[in-house]
């Protein structure tokens, strides 16, 4: 899928559903999937997430953004249940999901990658795809032993992987350990990975960092395609370039919380969100952010 | 304090590997310390007829080879010095069986006093004070011993179960130079010094080049605790097994009668030097430049690094001193206790329930756990027998864990 | 020095008690800490559980088998007494909880009383459980001690090593069988990365669980086959204590870490050398190669130690995957 294909045409339609939504913090959506209320986390004395209200619109690419320290990953952790909430709620697709393990949240339909990837280096490619399909029998110990019980569906998840490595073009390392793969290569791996769960919210934790210019089209490409297959996609960018040639909605966030949101144009020109750009990534609380960096390690 | 000697005691009879019987007469007096009992005439027969004897050195030790095979082990009760006596005055001989290759330790019980009355005539009530001062004592040590271990884990993220290898280095170190003629206070002073050499030997020899490679924490801890097989064996090749005590300090029973508890000279010093020890440490890490950036780079290294704190010194400055201390704190352990190769792995346990209890990776958990994890120990023995009275302290390491696993000072920590 | 008497004995060890047992043990941890991960130091603590239900279940008329479930029934309650503080916190907690609750587990065997209740009437105290075998060795088909070209074994022995190395067999098949599965696929998965495997909607607590519990009846059979061997089961640190965990953990590390033949090999290898260097030391020392003032007897039973600390330095910083190693893995920088 080259990048020069017209997709705009399909942004435009995906976008549309949010023309009528108001650009202001916490604004209702017509068809959310996800949604958030008085989310706090505190660390300490610091409130690394003050979260009053969030909405997130179904079928649609929603960009996270935000400086250093404003939270976006430690709001990832919370909704996808790596990390507890002091306090607040939130629903998705219609569940409570405030006491889930990270587990059940996944199994739920909203699954998650991590900033710095986590490819199960000494497992195979295709091992590392099959680890993802959700519901496997032979996944418990006793029917595990006896393989004509999980043969056939193990038969099946092996199709599905393979044809999931042949769009994200990793077949030909289909037997390698994972280890082995390039920087790139892990982000595509873990992206196909969480894609074997079939989620119906695949939430990106800064899927294009450190991976090379000449992979970031086609990693962009993959991330619309998930949109353009019915997923809802949330992602925390730092690269505003990508934030445009994606994004469809943008949430931007500050100091823990919700400054903003908008379409990308509109956020560009948004006094508040330049303050906070500006304003804060150079003086005050950068040391969130390096507590970002490492929790997400 | 009385009973702590030789819990874990089995664990010192491991080396011995020769076939036979062999034991530690020692006895335990009303007040204070057990001691050895010297010169006892230890009899093995079978089917009648006598086929061993030996007669316990200075340290209460004795051994007799034996094959395998049904005897019977008996003290002659005449040898016994003025003033001691079997606790159980029945209990003279013991029929055992010993297997092939089989190393038997065998127990007789002896008191100072008359045997058979009941050892203790103190009321619950009446030995809490004694207890409470015992598990202040404990604690002290414990703390000084395990600051090390918590700031290293906090730093380097290295879980060392070699550290009280550094305990056992520091104790040894300072009684051969004590049996060498030095007086034990000029001993320590040496000894301690050069533990925290051992300590920087250990940062920059070993785990500075690892952390260099790249090696993960996990096979760090594997190979911390390779290393403390290796110091704990070696220690014993040229030590020996036998639990010695400083030549000063070692029976003392001068002291003071306070509120219904006796303290001893030496646990008079142990409690001021620790004391000392422990307000200057908390000086440092307050108020020096040094102290700061070790705070500082056990909140955050990333952060600390970025901020133009050089990690690695700041590192080595923490080994240097953790070691030292350690070092310290197997001097006053042994002072309480006795020496002994492997003194620091049964204090380690303890450490790592202090440390946990308290907040791993903190300055002042340790501190705290320390002193907890003491008078625990020492208390339980209100409750259960001082024999089994360690495992209270590592089964509410068991429940912290469950209920407050980041300690009672630590901070939740961010996953994900 | 006769070294022809030397190579018997090492060979014998190749195949010995020891080795059987030290390999059942030893494929235990390498569910533990070769597939999953997990930090278990408190092996020997599986072990004597094993070895204790075992022995107190026999001594009181149990039957044979009922024992061995028994010993079985104890090692999954010890797990899981241990899992469930544990095995939701960092790696290293596991580890130092395992280390002490093995001791823990040893310091309790050796009491005679526990909270005004006297054990010493099960336990033996200090002195153990002796002579507790006999319904094991009624069943010994063998006649007489047994000569096979390389090796030979008493009666007793013979019998005891028929069933430990069936165990081990079987216990390799059972391995097998369960690592090639799905469920084994997600124990590595959490090895190599736990919330990557809860990401993807693993349960990596339960999974964690059922690995401790998994590997503990392994060591718990180890254990029994230990005691079995040796007819008395004894609460001392080099039987069933903190320097017996250790040498399983060489043994698995030896034979590589998460692979199916790694721990059998390994502790066949480790106990060969343990052997080997022992007879050679003493040897040495008969012919006065090694002086006395250097090494005495009781010193060269502790140069296993030192070569065992120093083995498991060596081996975890240059080859943690064991002497075998996968060259893939090895360019792998997986550490």
């Amino acid at each position: 899928m080259s990048a020069d294909t017209p997709t705009d045409t399909v942004t435009s339609t995906a976008a549309d559903v949010l023309t009528d939504v108001q650009q202001v913090p916490g604004s209702p959506k017509p068809d959310p999937m996800l949604t958030a209320d008085g989310i706090i986390r505190r660390f300490g004395g610091l409130t690394a997430v003050d979260v009053r209200h969030l909405e997130i619109q179904r079928g649609v690419i929603t960009a996270l953004i935000g400086p250093n320290g404003a939270g976006k990953t430690t709001f990832f952790n919370l909704m996808t249940g790596f990390d507890t909430p002091d306090e607040g709620t939130w629903n998705f697709d219609g569940v409570a999901m405030g006491k889930l393990p990270a587990h059940q949240v996944a199994r739920n339909g909203m699954v998650r990658t991590f900033q710095l990837t986590k490819a199960l280096s000494r497992l195979s490619v295709i091992e590392n795809m099959k680890l993802g399909a959700g519901h496997q029998k032979g996944e418990n110990l006793f029917r595990g032993l006896v393989k004509p019980i999980w043969g056939a569906q193990e038969r099946e998840i092996e199709a599905r992987a393979d044809a999931l490595l042949d769009r994200f073009k990793l077949a030909h390392m289909r037997e390698e350990f994972a280890g082995t793969l390039s920087g790139g290569q892990r982000k595509l791996l873990e992206m196909a990975r969480a894609l074997m769960t079939d989620p119906s919210l695949i939430m990106l934790d800064e899927p294009m960092a450190g991976v090379n210019p000449a992979l970031t089209q086609s990693l962009l490409g993959h991330v619309k395609s998930l949109r353009d297959e019915g997923r809802t996609v949330v992602f925390v960018e730092h690269d505003m370039d990508v934030v445009r040639d994606i994004s469809d909605w943008v949430v931007v966030m500050a100091e823990g919380s919700i400054i903003a949101e908008g379409p990308h144009e509109a956020i560009g020109a948004n006094q508040t969100v330049i303050d906070a750009y500006l304003g804060t990534s150079h003086d005050a609380p950068l040391d969130l952010g390096e507590i970002d960096v490492e929790g997400a390690s | 304090m009385a009973l702590l000697l030789g819990f874990w005691s089995g664990t010192a009879a491991a080396q011995d590997d020769e076939p036979g019987f062999r034991g530690t007469l020692t006895a335990t007096p009303e007040e204070g310390d057990r001691f050895p009992v010297e010169g006892v005439r230890v009899v093995l027969t079978a089917d009648g007829a006598e086929v061993g004897e030996a007669t316990s050195g200075a340290d209460g030790t004795w051994f007799i080879a034996a094959e395998a095979g049904s005897y019977n082990v008996a003290v002659d009760t005449s040898t016994f010095a003025e003033g001691i006596s079997l606790k159980d005055p029945e209990a003279t001989s013991r029929d055992l069986e010993l297997s092939p290759g089989q190393s038997r330790n065998v127990l007789f019980a002896l008191i100072e006093g008359e045997g058979g009355a009941a050892p203790n005539v103190k009321s619950d009530l009446e030995r809490i004070p004694g207890l409470v001062k015992d598990g202040l004592i404990f604690g002290l040590i414990i703390a000084m011993s395990s600051i090390g271990l918590s700031l290293i884990f906090g730093t380097t993220g290295l879980t060392n179960f070699a550290h009280g290898e550094l305990v056992t280095f520091g104790a040894v170190t300072a009684l051969g130079l004590n049996k060498a003629g030095l007086h034990i206070l000029l001993a320590g002073l040496i000894a301690v010094p050069l533990t925290a050499a051992v300590g920087a030997g250990n940062e920059v020899g070993l785990w500075r080049p690892l952390r260099r490679r790249g090696s993960g924490l996990i096979a760090m801890l594997v190979i911390s605790i390779g290393l403390s097989i290796l110091a704990r064996y070696l220690v014993l090749y040229f030590v020996g097994g036998r639990r010695e005590t400083y030549n000063q300090f070692a029976l003392q029973t001068d002291g003071y009668d306070l509120l219904g508890f006796r303290i001893v000279n030496r646990e008079i010093w142990i409690i001021i030097i620790s004391m000392t020890v422990l307000l200057a440490v908390a000086f440092a890490v307050n108020k020096t430049k040094t102290g700061k950036a070790m705070r500082a780079v056990a909140d955050n290294r990333d952060l600390a690094e970025s901020s133009g704190i050089d990690v690695e010194r700041v590192i080595l400055t923490i080994w240097i001193a953790g070691a030292g201390l350690a070092g310290l704190g197997g001097i006053l352990f042994g002072l309480n206790q006795g020496v002994s190769w492997n003194m620091g792995f049964e204090l380690l346990l303890l450490m790592f329930a202090a440390v946990t209890l308290g907040g791993l990776g903190t300055a002042y958990g340790p501190l705290l756990g320390s002193l907890v994890v003491g008078l625990f120990i020492n208390l339980s023995t209100l409750i259960v027998s001082s024999e089994i009275k360690n495992v209270g302290a590592l089964l509410i390491l068991g429940v912290i864990l469950l209920v407050r696993p980041q300690g009672i000072l630590g901070r939740g920590e961010r996953i994900g | 020095m006769d070294w022809g008497s030397i190579l018997a004995e090492t060979v014998n060890k190749f195949f010995g008690v020891q080795a059987a047992y030290f390999a059942l043990a030893a494929i235990g941890l390498n569910i533990h800490f070769g597939y999953t991960g997990l930090l278990n130091f408190g092996h020997a603590g599986f072990m004597a559980i094993g070895a204790y239900g075992l022995a107190i279940s026999l001594q009181n008329g149990v039957p044979l088998l009922l024992a061995v479930l028994i010993g079985l029934l104890a090692a999954t309650a010890f797990a899981l007494l241990l899992g469930a503080p544990t095995l939701r916190l960092r790696a290293d907690y596991l580890a130092i909880v395992t280390i002490a609750a093995a001791e823990i587990a040893r310091i309790l065997f050796r009491a005679t009383e526990i909270a005004g209740f006297n054990t010493r009437e099960y336990t033996g105290g200090s002195t153990g459980i002796n002579g507790f075998a006999d319904p094991f060795k009624d069943l010994n088909p063998y006649t007489g001690s047994v000569d096979l070209w390389f090796v030979s074994f008493s009666r007793n022995d013979a019998w005891t090593v028929t069933v430990g190395w069936a165990l081990v067999l079987l216990s390799v098949l059972f391995v097998h069988l369960a690592m090639r599965s799905p469920w084994g696929r997600v124990l590595k998965a959490v090895r190599e990365d736990e919330d990557a495997a809860r990401a993807l909607g693993k349960n990596a607590y339960s999974i964690k669980m059922q690995s401790l519990v998994l590997g503990g009846l392994f060591g718990a059979l180890g254990g029994m086959i230990f005691v079995l061997g040796q007819s008395s089961v004894q609460p001392t640190p080099q039987d069933l204590g903190a320097p017996k965990t250790f040498f399983i953990w060489v043994a698995v590390i030896l034979g590589g870490t998460g692979k199916l033949w790694g721990p059998v090999i390994g502790s066949m290898i480790f106990s060969a050398l343990l052997q080997f260097t022992d007879l050679t030391l003493r040897g040495f020392q008969e012919e006065g190669i090694i002086p006395t003032w250097f090494m005495d007897g009781v010193q060269v039973g502790q140069v296993r130690f030192i070569l065992m600390g120093l083995g498991l330095m060596l081996l975890m910083a240059f080859r943690p995957q064991g002497i075998f190693g996968d060259k893939r893995e090895l360019a792998l920088d997986v550490r």
